[in-house]
């Protein structure tokens, strides 16, 4: 199965009650999947094709300030579109999934793969001092297993996630194990377990309000105070990574997402020419694994970090070594996957046998 | 001399004779942070008394736009949802459609509704959302200070248009309501003001009709509301009230623009 | 003959002294106080000829800041 279209399964099993979205390549399969499974019939699940990206997000925000489980999806130029949106779920305190099938940009760019999103995901993206959980799938079982995880997360921690793929995952046909169906909650579950949401006051209950404006300054520094908060405790419990053979290992790759297979291929040769390669592969790109990548950085001699970008996640690789060993970026632009060939000889020339500046 | 002549005030200022009260509502606990004499606190006003009237208090959502009437969830006791410029009929379509037995209704001034907020505004209309949007119209950008709006007529001054509004330079007024007929998702649309008593009653009547349209499911219902921005404006708030009579209304005249109620 | 008497009560706290409902009213009941002014500053609205007022809910109406409640009654004279 396509892993958008493994995706689309996924959020009807989850048990989401709505998708709002707009058609982008390389993603448009999420939105034209669901249309055509028809959760509305089965499940009650809301789709919605809205008229631009920046609707759908706040569709979003509308719905998930009701209590629901909401989604949305797009690729690269549309995720530039929904950042206010994204920004306003961040400080609303919002639950919601958004997925980001990148493509290769700046602006309209390529639909080609890329991870060139990374800084525009883990760094913000919008305005404000905000976060967003951001996970990154490398498989098409992942890509169906976020879902749950991401929504899991959303609601545990009243936060928006992201789910930060490429177009390889999302074109990628690949076997999966679907979760069972999940049924939707109830409306009364809803109420329960979201007594924060503005969806009527049953029950004559206070009435409550959803906003991200506060004109007090010194209130609005404990809000964000709160946020801060928060974040700090995602931090701590929800840092996500894989480690290959990085014990005995003499360099590392770091890589995430699809890029981390080849990766993963990389290694394998480079074992057939005696040269031990570990790799860690960082799940969740915020939090990003800092302490897991130091560690298993220790009594290396390099670290070679592989993105389809022009260097984004070496700064984050960069801040958890400190300057303890060399650390190199090796990446292509414009959509081009490197082969794993070309990941050898860049950690050759980059890390193993450097050539010396003449 | 009759008895009634010699009542005191007392005797008349009783609960069994009141006939106009504060609807209940309206939070009393806090001071509506607008401009002497600024038209929203009538509609604030009126809104709350339809959805008390209606008894749907306890499932009715409203969303607030960016603009001065960001802050009604502070005034209206019913739950709220604060939008993003210009984006409130996209929240209103999600909160309306997960929750489809909810009555939700937006508050939009005219750059929410007619500059900002247009694709947003239209397509809800154009999709049918279950939901009522109230459009304040005042011509002008309050909140910022005074700017154009979409809707200020041409020849008036704003912080933006010092000279007066030209035709060459801003474009021309956009009587987005008048759009919003052509649009088959909408059931009823109107445009009406608050500016005397009449009207004030007049537009209660609308908004009724606006929010029984959205318990019915009959689709999207519009109710204008032209409106005056007496500090926008720099006026009085009785010269406010004449001047939009003299000038708003050629361009803004009150009436029905739809009302697929009446055809049925 | 039947004869109706009004008042109203103004919150003269919440009042901001648009004098609206003194340009509604149809018998000249209300008047801004020219003398005295509630904590934020405003010249509140009262009954300035309170024998004068029909209880009409004139003023009520278009009053922006829910300030008035009016009451009403009849007598047969």
């Amino acid at each position: 199965m396509k892993g958008n279209e493994a995706i689309a399964h996924a959020v009807i099993r989850y048990g989401a009650d709505g998708y709002f979205g707009y058609p982008i390549t390389p993603q448009s399969e999420v939105l034209e999947t669901l249309e055509e499974l028809m959760p509305w019939e089965t499940t009650g699940m809301v789709v919605l094709q809205a008229e631009s990206e920046v609707a759908a997000i706040n569709m979003v925000y509308g719905g998930a300030a009701s209590g629901k489980a909401v989604m949305t999806s797009s690729s690269s130029p549309g995720i530039s579109l929904k950042q206010e949106g994204i920004s306003y779920i961040a400080a609303s305190e919002l639950p919601a999934l958004i997925l980001n099938v990148s493509r290769g940009g700046p602006g309209l760019g390529t639909i080609q793969p890329s991870q060139a999103d990374y800084f525009q995901a883990t760094k913000g993206g919008g305005h404000g001092d905000y976060h967003l959980i951001v996970l990154a799938p490398s498989t098409v079982q992942e890509m169906v297993d976020f879902v749950g995880l991401g929504f899991d997360l959303a609601f545990k921690h009243r936060t928006p996630a992201m789910i930060l793929a490429d177009g390889v995952v999302g074109q990628m046909m690949e076997k999966v194990v679907l979760p069972e169906q999940k049924p939707r909650r109830t409306d009364e579950e809803v109420r329960k377990q979201c007594p924060w949401a503005c969806n009527g006051r049953i029950g004559g209950r206070k009435r409550n309000i959803i906003s991200s404006l506060e004109l007090e300054s010194s209130r609005m520094e404990v809000i964000n105070e709160r946020l801060q908060a928060r974040y700090a405790e995602i931090e701590r419990t929800e840092t996500r990574w894989e480690e290959i053979g990085t014990k005995d290992a003499d360099y590392l790759i770091v890589a995430f997402g699809s890029i981390a297979r080849i990766a993963t291929k990389a290694k394998e040769l480079a074992a057939e020419k005696g040269i031990k390669v570990g790799i860690v592969r960082p799940i969740t790109l915020w939090p990003f694994p800092t302490e897991a990548v130091a560690k298993a950085a220790e009594g290396k001699k390099g670290i070679l970090v592989v993105e389809l970008n022009a260097g984004q996640m070496i700064q984050d690789v960069r801040l958890a070594v400190h300057d303890k060993m060399p650390v190199e970026h090796f990446g292509r632009l414009g959509g081009i996957i490197p082969s794993p060939e070309e990941v050898l000889n860049a950690l050759e020339n980059k890390i193993v046998n450097p050539k010396s500046e003449a | 001399m009759n008895l009634c002549d010699t009542m005191e005030l007392e005797e008349i200022i009783r609960e069994e004779n009141k006939v106009y009260a504060v609807p209940e509502l309206l939070d009393q606990s806090v001071h509506m942070h607008y401009c002497p004499g600024c038209s929203h606190g009538v509609v604030h006003k009126l809104i709350s008394e339809v959805i008390a009237e209606l008894g749907i208090t306890d499932h009715t959502v409203g969303v607030s736009p960016v603009g001065c009437a960001v802050f009604a969830y502070n005034y209206i006791d019913v739950d709220w949802v604060e939008a993003a410029h210009g984006r409130a009929p996209a929240v209103a379509t999600a909160l309306n459609r997960l929750w489809p037995e909810n009555v939700v209704f937006t508050y939009q001034g005219d750059g929410d509704m007619s500059a900002i907020g247009t694709a947003e505004s239209i397509h809800a209309a154009n999709r049918g959302e279950n939901i009522v949007m109230v459009f304040v119209n005042n011509a002008i950008y309050g909140m910022t200070g005074g700017q154009m709006a979409p809707t200020t007529l041409i020849g008036q001054k704003t912080a933006t248009t010092p000279y007066g509004r030209r035709v060459d330079l801003n474009g021309h007024p956009l009587e987005i309501t008048n759009l919003m007929p052509l649009l088959d998702g909408t059931c009823y649309v109107t445009r009406q003001s608050v500016h005397t008593p009449a009207a004030a009653r007049k537009t209660k009547a609308c908004l009724k009709k606006a929010f029984e349209n959205a318990i019915a499911k009959r689709g999207t219902s519009v109710v204008e509301v032209v409106a005056t921005c007496n500090s926008g404006w720099k006026m009085s708030p009785e010269k406010a009230n004449e001047w939009m009579a003299e000038h708003m209304f050629k361009v803004y005249p009150l009436g029905d623009l739809k009302d697929t109620t009446k055809e049925q | 003959m039947i004869k109706v008497r009004g008042a109203v009560t103004v919150n003269t706290d919440r009042c901001k002294g648009c004098n609206l409902c003194v340009v509604a009213c149809p018998t000249g009941t209300l008047a801004l106080q020219r003398s005295e002014v509630n904590d934020r500053g405003y010249h509140f609205a009262y009954m300035a000829n309170p024998e004068n007022c029909t209880g009409c809910c004139s003023c009520a109406w278009v009053c922006p800041d829910a300030c008035i409640e009016v009451y009403r009654v009849k007598t047969e004279a």
